[in-house]
């Protein structure tokens, strides 16, 4: 999905950085380690950034440490108290940042439009739909089209863009799979999309990365990104499940609980996510949100 | 008859709260003690509480600001320590109820009653002597402003004992912030310090717009105000245009709670991202309300220790106003993954990065302004150094979060905290405390002491490194903000890292502290004779230090840019003047205090629906002020000969001297 390339060297340094991290220590949820396009693609884009940048901020750096050293008091270097005014320096110092802003815009303008998270990924695939309900503290998936529903897990297979349609039952949240790539706030009585794609299998580290109260540090979940056979195992799986998904088992659920675990909902009403959606648009009727604990 | 209030609301079953009570109750009642034994209540109440001398408001601000960096530093210690322990299933010894309110308490004291009170302590002690002014515009007006802040310190500190605080962030986001998901009085507390003391600020603002628009010397063009005078104006710009729409928007936010209404519910066509649109619509602005003063500061500072000229002042004018403008349409970047379209989030990227031009322009300008000059390595030139280096790298890390494509992955991340602290800490904090040295001399006649000085500038410099590298780091790695405990292996390191750069902070505190108590007793062996400590170049150096409180006996008339070095270059700065005159000055008042204190009664009784106390609370606000305005008996002559007693030991000490 890039409209540009990267110089080598910029491939080549975020690399070695990546090395770093990795070597660190780092696994399972990082940034510099992403999964998919989406997430590849941000890496790039914060390597770009930071490299151009550097080349004002270092200059400034070895300055400051420069002109303290050299101009120190007791050095006797040359003096010119009453020199305040140079256009050489000013036109110089307008200029480059000048410069660097221009370039940094044109690839904030590219980049905010190619990872627009609105925009379905390039892929050969038809796109699965997830609905995801931000609850008082849990994340529900419901898989319209499967027919299925699961708490604080999420699966799906590798290399088909995923929508994620994402909504609240409660306060504001934010859905974020740190290693495949953007988040997107989770509102009530809003439908939010996210598109999201990895094009490799593993387990990663979701959560909620907006604070929606005392029980949110417990509010993530994993993310099995797997193969078709694998998803449709876990479909299958979930479908064993005795449990089922209607307005009395929703409202159940809705109970604030914390460090909810993994359940699975074998059915679930159709147009159940769309009535939760809507009924905070349409009525005063507060009865199924999230109560005070 | 007490509202919701009831012994139940003292957290007696919470053992931290209940000794930090204790220790605050000791402390406090020493303190009093030692007012009693001494016999100072009544110099206390004369020349302190009742007065409306701007330098003294501004020691007091000041004073506010460092007992407030003392309480939220403590919150910023214990979530460090909880994030240190409460790995891998540890729940560490903070509950999240408890959690929650320190995170909260922490942001809301730090920016509101820690930096707003020192910058405007430290524009209050030097803008007026800047611009060669006897006083502030309306100086009842800033001991009234001064006295609303003290009401919402209040109401911050009393919800640590009677009730809770806000368990929802520093800026309270509906609908969490809403009574349907927090029915406790912690809200209410956030609602009610804000407003009383954002009154009092917004009067700050308009008091101090006046008095540097109207009460300049003569000769004194806006092209000829020193650079914290420029700063302090686009500062006082910013706080009249952006704190009405905090007002506004706290407003709506009590009437969703207190009667009802449905302005950021989730439903009744409620708006939540109306609030975040509004509240960051004051927020954004609020970030230069703090850091354009602070530039200020170094360009004074600069110019002072290199004994040169400020580099590029009119590049450095036309950079604070485009700063001043620009901060107004940025403030979508707060919430870039709302889910704005991509043309919306381009726009905000593009419009904060533009903000980073003159913030570059200023940087070089202060480099330029050592270039070829004589640095002399004071400690607030530790502090200016230690700013540009660490600034510079905040600075970069802020554009990279307004790249839009980058803040998807990096908001509310703690790599978003690290930007925040390192343009807070490296610009405001450092700016403030260099200031602090820098105008110290000025009030109290010495000088602080320079070793503990540069020891504590090393420590916050260390400290900061040590304490928000690894929070960077953590961004990358997918830690997201405000989490009470958690399970991943990887985090634990480096947040152990930053919990010993919080220590090593902590250590820069005490020094500063131990600077001050060091200080005062050597007062003697760093006497400011002169007025003159430092050499300076701006008004404030004309006089003599302490400042007598009628600050100039003459009106100076001011020909260059940094009028006293001009002066001093032509040999007239210590010219005595031919004859003296009767100086006008305004009494002192108890009513800014009388009106504060019932505010924070006002305040509290709202909180706690104690309905009765609030309508006679608001009762005595307003006869206090019908009081006051009925006063005729406000101002007073400084007769010429005892300006003349004053004046001329000074002239003396600076004879002796030479």
């Amino acid at each position: 999905m890039r409209k540009w390339n990267y110089p080598d060297i910029l491939k080549r340094m975020s690399l070695l950085a990546t090395v770093a991290f990795v070597l660190s220590g780092c696994t399972g949820s990082s940034l510099l380690d992403p999964k998919g396009p989406i997430g590849a693609e941000q890496k790039y884009l914060i390597m770009t950034s930071f490299f151009l940048m550097l080349i004002v901020v270092i200059p400034v750096i070895i300055m400051t440490l420069l002109f303290a050293w050299r101009y120190n008091y007791i050095k006797n270097a040359k003096y010119s108290p009453n020199w305040s005014h140079s256009n050489k320096i000013e036109v110089v110092v307008w200029a480059i940042p000048l410069a660097i802003v221009l370039i940094l815009g044109i690839l904030t303008w590219r980049s905010t439009h190619a990872l627009d998270p609105h925009r379905v990924p390039e892929s050969d695939r038809e796109p699965i739909v997830v609905q995801v309900m931000a609850m008082d503290w849990k994340w529900l998936f419901i898989y319209p089209e499967q027919g299925i529903a699961s708490v604080n897990e999420l699966a799906f297979p590798v290399d088909t863009p995923i929508e994620f349609r994402v909504t609240s039952n409660s306060v504001m949240n934010s859905f974020f799979i740190p290693q495949l790539g953007s988040q997107i706030y989770a509102m009530a009585g809003m439908e939010n999309t996210v598109h999201l794609l990895a094009s490799e299998e593993g387990t990663y580290h979701g959560m909620s990365a907006n604070y929606s109260g005392h029980g949110f540090s417990g509010m993530h979940f994993q993310a099995l990104a797997t193969s078709d056979e694998g998803f449709q195992q876990w479909v299958d799986s979930v479908r064993q499940s005795s449990e089922t998904l209607q307005q009395d088992s929703f409202n159940e659920l809705a109970e604030p609980s914390r460090n909810n675990p993994v359940e699975y909902f074998s059915s679930v009403t159709p147009g159940l996510y769309t009535d939760i959606v809507n009924s905070y648009i349409t009525s005063g009727d507060s009865s199924h949100h999230g109560a005070e604990e | 008859m007490f509202g919701k209030l009831s012994i139940e609301a003292v957290p007696y079953h919470e053992p931290i709260v209940m000794v930090v009570l204790a220790v605050a109750a000791v402390m406090g009642l020493a303190v009093v003690a030692a007012i009693t034994y001494f016999k100072k209540w009544g110099y206390l109440w004369k020349e302190w509480i009742t007065s409306v001398d701007h330098k003294r408001l501004g020691v007091m601000y000041i004073i506010v600001a460092i007992i407030m960096l003392i309480r939220g530093f403590s919150d910023a210690i214990m979530m460090r320590s909880q994030q240190a322990i409460a790995s891998g299933g540890a729940q560490g010894y903070l509950p999240p109820e408890h959690y929650d309110q320190i995170f909260t308490a922490h942001g809301v004291i730090m920016i509101f009653f820690m930096a707003m009170p020192f910058m405007v302590g430290l524009m209050n002690i030097a803008v007026p002597l800047q611009i060669g002014a006897r006083d502030v515009a309306f100086p009842f007006l800033n001991s009234l402003s001064f006295w609303l802040t003290v009401a919402g310190v209040i109401l911050v500190n009393v919800s640590l004992g009677v009730g809770e605080f806000a368990a929802t962030g520093w800026l309270a986001y509906p609908p969490l912030s809403d009574i349907q998901y927090s029915p406790g009085v912690g809200v209410d507390y956030w609602i009610w310090s804000l407003q009383i003391s954002g009154i009092g600020t917004l009067l700050t603002g308009v008091n101090f717009f006046v008095t540097i628009l109207k009460m300049r010397a003569p000769g004194m063009t806006l092209m000829k105000m020193p650079m914290f005078t420029w700063t302090a104006l686009c500062t006082n710009v910013l706080i009249i245009t952006a704190f009405p729409i905090l007002t506004v928007t706290i407003a709506l936010l009590t009437l969703d709670r207190y009667i009802g209404t449905h302005f950021f519910t989730n439903d009744m066509g409620g708006n939540q991202m109306m609030y975040v649109n509004l509240i960051w619509a004051w927020g954004h602005p609020e970030v230069y309300i703090l850091v354009l003063p602070a530039f200020g500061i170094f360009a004074e500072v600069v110019a002072t220790y290199c004994k040169k000229r400020l580099f590029g002042y009119t590049s450095m004018v036309y950079a604070t106003v485009a700063i001043t403008v620009l901060s107004f349409i940025v403030w979508l970047h707060h919430f870039f993954t709302m889910g704005a379209g991509a043309n919306v989030n381009s726009f905000f990227g593009i419009a904060t990065m533009i903000i980073a031009i003159p913030t570059g322009v200023k940087i070089f300008n202060w480099l330029f302004t050592m270039y070829e000059g004589r640095v002399q390595f004071t400690v607030p030139m530790a502090w200016t150094l230690g700013f540009l280096i660490t600034f510079t790298i905040g600075g970069m890390t802020g554009v990279l979060l307004a790249v839009p494509g980058a803040d998807y992955v990096l908001h509310n991340s703690l790599f978003l905290i690290a930007h925040f602290h390192n343009v807070i800490i490296g610009g405001v904090v450092f700016g403030y405390l260099a200031g602090f040295t820098y105008w110290f001399p000025k009030v109290f006649g010495f000088k602080l002491d320079e070793k503990l000085g540069k020891a504590s500038a090393w420590c916050w410099i260390v400290g900061f490194f040590t304490a928000f590298m690894p929070l960077y780091a953590l961004g990358f790695m997918g830690m997201t903000r405000r989490l009470n405990s958690y399970d991943n292996p990887d985090w634990h390191f480096p947040l152990i890292v930053a919990a010993i750069g919080a220590a090593i902070i902590a250590c820069g505190i005490a020094c500063q502290l131990l600077q001050l108590f060091v200080s005062i007793k050597n007062r003697h062996q760093n006497i400011d004779e002169t007025g003159d400590p430092w050499g300076g170049r701006t008004l404030e150096w004309s006089i003599p230090s302490p400042a007598p409180f009628y600050n100039f006996a003459h009106t100076p008339v001011v020909e260059e840019r940094d009028a006293f070095w001009d002066m001093k270059e032509k040999g007239i700065s210590e010219q005595k003047p031919a004859e003296y005159q009767d100086i006008h000055m305004p009494k002192n008042t108890s009513a800014g205090f009388f009106i504060g204190i019932i505010a924070s009664v006002f305040g509290f009784a709202l909180i706690w629906h104690i309905w009765w106390l609030a309508i006679v609370s608001a009762i005595g606000i307003f006869v206090t002020m019908v009081l006051r305005t009925f006063n005729d008996d406000i101002d007073y002559y400084v007769p010429a000969a005892e300006v003349e007693r004053i004046e001329s030991q000074r002239y003396q000490k600076l004879s002796n001297q030479a």
